[in-house]
C-alpha cells in the first residue's frame, strides 16, 4: 500500500537548515490503522504532509499503491491527492461559506463529477456520518464534533485509498474525541487504511499500530491491541 | 467552453462574501463614477466654449476698405479705397484653391412694408455662397441663386423675424414686399440660430442691389471662408497674403493699417485651439488620475482578497484543485465584480450628469456628457488592471504548498 525508504527533509531557516526527517523507513499494508506519535518538532506532521503530497521530500523513495511519488507537477499532485487521499485536519478546514453538503461535494467537483451525482453521493456520505439532517447548515452552525464529521464525510467522498488524519481529535473534548475515534475505527473495520498523527496516548491506543518518532527518526514501531472507542461512548 | 459548475462556484463565492464583493465593487464604481462626472463636466466646459463662437462659419475672413493713412507712390494720404466686383474675381483667380466660399456684400437700410405693416431692416446684397458663410437654413422657398445674379432679378429672401413682423398669418412666399418704394418678390424665408438680430435681415442678389442703389459695381465688403483644411497658422498667413496683394493692387503703403482692414476668424480660432488643447490636457490628466486611483484601489483589494482566501486555496488544493482552477476562480470573480461595478458607476455617473446637467449652465457648463465608448474603455482598463492585480497574487497563491496555505490563519 505505502512504502517509504530513506526519506529526508530539511527546512531552511535563515542561513542554516533544520533537518526534520533523517531517513525514515515505513511500510503500511492495506487495511492498517497507524498512529504516528511524537513530541512537537519530532517531524510527525512533516511526515504526514509528505505522505499526503502536501509537501515534498528532499530525497528518498515514496511509493503509494505501486506508484512512485516523485517530482510531481502541481497539476499531477492535485489529481493524485484527489484520487488517492482523504484528509482530516485538526482544525476541520471546512470552507466557511459553503454548507455541509457543498463542502462534502467539493472533492467530487474537482473530479469533474456531474452536479446531480455529486450531491447524491455527498448526501450519502453525510448520512453515513449521521448528519444528513444538517446538510444545509453552514460550518458555523455546527458543533466541533459535527464539523469534524463533515470533514470525515468530505475525506471519504472521493473514495480514497488512504485516509490521512492530522490530530483529528486535537480540537475536541474527550467525549467527542472518542465519538470521532469510534467512527474512524468503524471505517477501518470496513477496510479503509488510516494514518493518523496524534500526541494523545489514549487516541493512539485506539489504532492498531503505533510509530514513535523522535528528532526525525523512528524510535519505535509496534503493533498494539486496539482499544475500542465504543465502550467510552 | 462554458463550465456551469465553475460559474456556480464563482457566483456562490461572490454572493456569500458580500462585504468583500461590495467593497471591491465600490472602489471600481466610485472610480468610474468620478471619471464620468469629471469628464462630463470638462466636456460641458468645452461645449460652452465652442458655443460662444456660434454657428457662423468659423473660418471666415472679412475684408473692409477705408481711407489711406500714408502717402504712397505719389498719392496723398486720406484717399478712399473702394472695392468693386472685379476685386472678387481678382482674389478668386489668385487664391482659388485656398478659398471655400466667397461673396462680396453691399449693405443698405430700407423701410419695408407689406399691406400696411411697416418696419426698417437691413438689406444685404450678396452672392448665393453667402448662405453657407452665414450658415443660414432655408425654412421656406429658396435662397438667392446664380440666375438672380445674372438677370438682376428683383427677388429677396427674408429672415424669420421679418416674416413674423410683417406677415401675419400669410405665407410670404410669392408675395411682393415694398422696400423703400420698390417691390420685390419674396422667394424664401431663412432662419439663423444665432438669434433674432441675424434673422432681421433681407437678402437680395448683389447685382440687383448695385443697379438699384447707385447703378455702379461698388462693394462694401468682401466676406470669404478659407479652405477648412488649413490650420489657423496657415489661415493667418493666407489672410496676410491677401491683404498684401490688395495693398499692391490699390497702391497702398505696406505699413498702412487703415486702408485695407481684415477680420480673420483664424485669429480667434487659434486662441480657441490653444484653449481647447489645454482643456483637453486637463481632461486627460483628470481622467488618468481617476483611473490610476481606481487601478491602485482595485489592485490593493485584489491582493487583500487573495491573502484572505489563502486558507481556502489551501483546502481546495488539498482536495484536488489544480493551480489553474485556483487562478481562474479568483480571476473570473474579480473580473465579474469589476465589470458589474464599472457598469453601475457608468449608469450612476451618466444619470447624475443628466440630472444636474441643466442646472450647471449658469456655471458655463453646457450639456455635460461623456462618450460612452470612452467610459467603457475606462471600465475595461480597470477590469484588465483588476485582472492583472488579481492574477499575480492568485498565481502566487496557486503555487503555495497547500500545507503552508492550510497553516495560514
Amino acid at each position: 500500500m505505502l512504502k517509504i525508504h530513506q526519506l529526508h527533509k530539511s527546512y531552511a531557516i535563515g542561513d542554516s537548515s533544520l533537518h526534520v526527517l533523517k531517513g525514515i523507513d515505513l511500510e503500511v499494508e492495506s487495511g492498517e490503522m497507524v498512529a504516528i506519535m511524537g513530541s512537537s518538532g519530532s517531524g510527525k506532521s512533516t511526515l504526514l504532509n509528505i505522505i499526503g503530497m502536501l509537501d515534498e521530500a528532499d530525497s528518498g523513495e515514496y511509493i503509494l499503491d505501486e506508484l512512485p511519488i516523485k517530482n510531481l507537477t502541481e497539476k499531477k499532485a492535485a489529481v493524485y491527492r484527489n484520487k488517492f487521499l482523504g484528509f482530516i485536519f485538526q482544525s476541520f478546514n471546512l470552507i466557511n461559506y459553503k454548507n455541509a453538503l457543498e463542502n462534502v461535494a467539493l472533492p467530487l467537483y474537482y473530479q469533474g463529477m456531474k452536479r446531480k451525482e455529486r450531491q447524491k453521493k455527498a448526501l450519502f456520505h453525510l448520512e453515513k456520518v449521521g448528519l444528513a439532517n444538517w446538510a444545509e447548515h453552514l460550518p458555523k452552525e455546527l458543533s466541533g464534533g459535527q464539523k469534524q464529521r463533515v470533514a470525515i464525510a468530505r475525506a471519504l467522498a472521493a473514495n480514497p485509498k488512504l485516509l490521512l488524519a492530522d490530530e483529528p481529535t486535537g480540537a475536541l473534548d474527550t467525549k467527542t474525541s472518542y465519538d470521532i475515534m469510534n467512527f474512524i475505527q468503524s471505517l477501518n473495520d470496513e477496510g479503509k487504511t488510516i494514518l493518523m498523527v496524534t500526541h494523545e496516548e489514549d487516541i493512539a491506543n485506539m489504532c492498531k499500530r503505533i510509530v514513535r518518532l523522535r528528532d526525525g527518526v523512528i524510535m519505535e514501531d509496534k503493533k498494539v491491541n486496539q482499544v475500542r472507542a465504543e465502550q467510552y461512548v | 467552453m462554458f463550465d456551469l459548475d465553475l460559474w456556480r462556484e464563482i457566483f456562490q463565492s461572490i454572493n456569500k462574501n458580500r462585504t468583500r464583493s461590495l467593497l471591491s465593487g465600490f472602489t471600481v464604481t466610485f472610480a468610474i463614477l468620478l471619471f464620468t462626472i469629471l469628464f462630463g463636466i470638462a466636456n460641458g466646459l468645452k461645449n460652452t466654449f465652442k458655443e460662444a463662437f456660434g454657428t457662423d462659419a468659423n473660418n471666415s475672413i472679412v475684408i473692409f476698405a477705408g481711407r489711406t493713412s500714408q502717402a504712397h507712390k505719389g498719392l496723398q494720404a486720406g484717399r478712399k479705397i473702394q472695392f468693386k466686383n472685379e476685386d472678387r474675381d481678382f482674389l478668386i483667380d489668385k487664391y482659388g484653391d485656398k478659398i471655400q466660399y466667397f461673396t462680396s456684400k453691399v449693405n443698405k437700410n430700407v423701410s419695408a412694408s407689406f399691406r400696411g405693416e411697416k418696419n426698417s431692416y437691413e438689406v444685404r446684397g450678396v452672392y448665393p455662397e453667402y448662405m453657407f458663410i452665414e450658415n443660414n437654413v432655408i425654412k421656406d422657398g429658396r435662397y438667392i441663386n446664380q440666375n438672380d445674379i445674372d438677370k438682376k432679378t428683383k427677388v429677396v429672401v427674408i429672415g424669420r423675424v421679418v416674416e413674423n413682423e410683417l406677415f401675419y398669418k400669410v405665407n410670404p412666399i410669392g408675395k411682393y414686399i415694398n422696400l423703400s418704394g420698390i417691390s420685390y418678390k419674396i422667394v424664401g424665408v431663412f432662419t439663423d440660430d444665432e438669434g433674432d438680430n441675424e434673422e432681421k435681415i433681407i437678402y437680395m442678389p448683389i447685382s440687383t442691389t448695385q443697379s438699384i442703389y447707385g447703378n455702379n459695381d461698388y462693394v462694401d465688403l468682401m466676406h470669404l471662408t478659407y479652405n477648412p483644411e488649413m490650420n489657423s497658422d496657415q489661415a493667418l498667413a493666407f489672410g496676410n497674403s491677401m491683404k498684401k496683394s490688395l495693398k499692391e493692387k490699390f497702391d497702398v503703403a505696406r505699413s498702412d493699417q487703415r486702408a485695407i482692414r481684415m477680420f480673420n476668424m483664424a485669429q480667434g480660432t487659434k486662441q480657441v485651439d490653444v484653449m481647447t488643447f489645454s482643456l483637453t490636457i486637463i481632461i486627460l490628466v483628470i481622467g488618468f488620475g481617476t483611473l490610476i486611483a481606481g487601478i491602485v484601489g482595485i489592485s490593493n483589494i485584489m491582493i487583500f482578497i487573495v491573502k484572505e482566501r489563502t486558507k481556502e486555496i489551501g483546502i481546495r488544493k488539498a482536495l484536488g484543485a489544480s493551480p489553474r482552477s485556483i487562478v481562474s476562480i479568483i480571476l473570473i470573480e474579480s473580473i465579474i465584480i469589476t465589470a458589474i461595478a464599472g457598469y453601475i458607476g457608468l449608469l450612476v455617473g451618466v444619470g447624475v450628469l443628466e440630472y444636474i446637467g441643466p442646472s450647471l449652465e449658469v456655471y458655463f457648463i453646457k450639456d455635460p456628457g461623456v462618450n460612452n465608448s470612452l467610459v467603457i474603455g475606462a471600465t475595461l482598463t480597470l477590469i484588465i488592471a483588476g485582472g492583472l492585480a488579481g492574477y499575480l497574487p492568485a498565481k502566487k497563491a496557486s503555487k503555495i504548498k497547500p500545507i503552508v496555505a492550510l497553516r495560514n490563519d
